[in-house]
């Protein structure tokens, strides 16, 4: 059952692995710029934008805010909504014809096309930007929610029938259980597009947030902002990310199903 | 497994098959005749193994005594009650072990337990208990990927027992196993059996594995499944290796065999 020994330094080097690349690409990056004669208008140095950051907090700190109520606004409904809807979908095959090829055709529709629409129809406030976060995080977290409930073996419903399960049991008792790590599959790949699609929403009209800043530095031709608004873009998609991850390893147990 | 107490011993029931079959709808909208007309009277505390070739309909009719499908015609009783659901007294054993991998040991056998809306720690004295006699002491804890296929399967043993069920439906359940596993497996299954004393029918797809352990062995043909024999098997118990070897086994065996040899499902030797 066990694997094959390994030795201590491999963890340790595989735990290293992702740290050690990064600082070797930022050092690469820091040393290429004035090597290559790039003025800070063109490329600006990791340095010049760590310093930026730190100089214009107050400024990205408001604008973060921002961009994270509406990136959690638009996320947290469309995790309630596409779980249920997922629901719907797997006990029901009349909502599973009706739904899902909509659903998928939906997917298809570009959903950066429908920003400026949905300026039009919801103003310029905040509704788009969480509408558009909703939208982009939506699909990934009903498919996962609805490929994990239809995973669990047919013995094992049976099983629990057998010990005189009723629907709701089965469902808490082991259909959910099961399903989990595809839910939090479709969670974590949705709370990173529920960022992308609140930024896009600040893009295509805002007076606030990381997008509207980003902008707003790129038509001053400050390259440097531009840099700082786009690395703290990515920090709260990463954080976001590891949040749920910890939320997953509390929720869900990791240990392999037994072969 | 050693010895049962007394208080482990249940008063099997009694199982009755009428005129029982089962159509299938297939896909593509023919219908599949799985098992045709079975008659077959099981008595309260009997051991009866049902022995047959893949696919004559054995596991549908345990799904069918189980409560999990409906017959198409006839009825099933069990101690005098038409199954319409599954029975409350009836514990199932299937071909894998079926453990949630996210709970530990203790908490798959109790299962059933949780199900049922009963107080778990009424019964996890009687789990431990179970887990002893199967020489899984002490593994309560542990996480059904810690342990080995014929441990996982003794735990699903431990599953279905520990309600105490009058009636235990097994559904090949050492097919999976290997061997040597198998064969201890067997073996301890038939003290296990004597000790409780239950109402037990065993599905197998091995004649010695049928011949070995049952009162009662029923062949079953080739789809669409019937009984095609019914054979007391009158063998001393409790029954061992040197079981196997004995006039009356081979005998019982060999004619099991030439009626699988006359349906084609083995080849003439």
């Amino acid at each position: 059952m066990r694997r094959r020994k390994r030795s201590h330094v491999r963890p340790v080097l595989e735990s290293m692995a992702a740290p050690t690349l990064s600082i070797l690409f930022l050092i690469a990056w820091q040393v290429a710029v004035p090597l290559a004669g790039l003025s800070d208008f063109i490329l600006p140095t990791p340095w010049q934008i760590i310093r930026r950051i730190v100089v214009d907090y107050r400024l990205i700190l408001s604008d973060s805010l921002i961009t994270l109520v509406e990136t959690l606004v638009g996320f947290a409904i469309a995790a309630v909504s596409g779980v249920a809807l997922a629901l719907a979908i797997f006990y029901s095959r009349i909502f599973e014809r009706a739904v899902y090829p909509l659903l998928v055709a939906m997917q298809t529709i570009p959903k950066v096309a429908l920003a400026p629409l949905l300026v039009l129809y919801l103003g310029y406030g905040f509704a788009p930007k969480c509408f558009l976060a909703l939208l982009l995080a939506f699909f990934p977290i009903v498919i996962s929610t609805v490929v994990g409930l239809q995973a669990l073996d047919k013995a094992m419903v049976d099983l629990v029938r057998s010990m005189g399960a009723n629907e709701w049991q089965t469902f808490y008792k082991i259909r959910l259980p099961a399903a989990l790590p595809n839910i939090f599959g479709g969670l974590k790949v949705g709370i990173s597009l529920a960022v992308i699609g609140a930024v896009i929403g600040e893009y295509v009209a805002a007076e606030r947030g990381l997008g509207y800043l980003q902008l707003q530095a790129g038509s001053q031709f400050d390259t440097t902002l531009s840099f700082a608004a786009m690395i703290v873009i990515a920090f709260i998609g990463i954080v976001l990310f590891w949040l749920l991850d910890l939320g997953e390893r509390k929720a869900v147990f990791r240990r392999e199903p037994a072969k | 497994m050693t010895s049962y107490p007394a208080s482990t011993r249940g008063h099997g029931v009694g199982v009755v098959i009428e005129n029982t079959s089962k159509v299938y709808e297939l896909r593509d909208g023919s219908d599949l005749l799985a098992l045709d007309r079975v008659d077959s009277r099981i008595e309260p505390g009997e051991f009866v193994a049902i022995v047959g070739p893949s696919g004559c309909g054995k596991s549908t009719l345990l799904s069918l005594v189980a409560g999990l499908l409906p017959p198409t015609t006839g009825r099933i009783l069990i101690d005098g009650e038409e199954v319409k659901r599954p029975h409350p007294k009836v514990g199932v054993v299937f071909q894998t072990d079926l453990l949630l991998y996210w709970r530990t040991i203790l908490d798959n056998i109790l299962l059933p337990i949780e199900i049922k809306g009963r107080r778990r720690h009424k019964y996890a004295a009687r789990a431990d208990e179970l887990l002893d006699q199967v020489g899984l002491k002490g593994f309560g804890g542990k996480y059904p990927s810690e342990l080995s296929g014929g441990m996982r399967q003794r735990a699903a043993i431990c599953r279905a027992l520990v309600q105490e069920p009058e009636l235990l439906l097994m559904d090949e359940p050492f097919g999976a196993l290997d061997a040597l596993t198998r064969e201890q497996m067997i073996s301890d299954l038939q003290t296990m059996w004597l000790a409780v004393n239950n109402t037990l029918v065993f599905i197998t797809h091995s004649i010695e594995e049928a011949v070995f352990l049952a009162d009662r062995v029923l062949v079953m043909s080739p789809r669409p499944g019937r009984i095609d024999l019914d054979r007391r098997i009158e063998i001393e118990r409790p029954r061992n290796w040197k079981s196997r070897i004995e006039p009356k086994f081979i005998g019982y065996t060999t004619e099991i065999r030439a009626i699988f040899e006359a349906e084609g499902v083995l080849s003439k030797q």
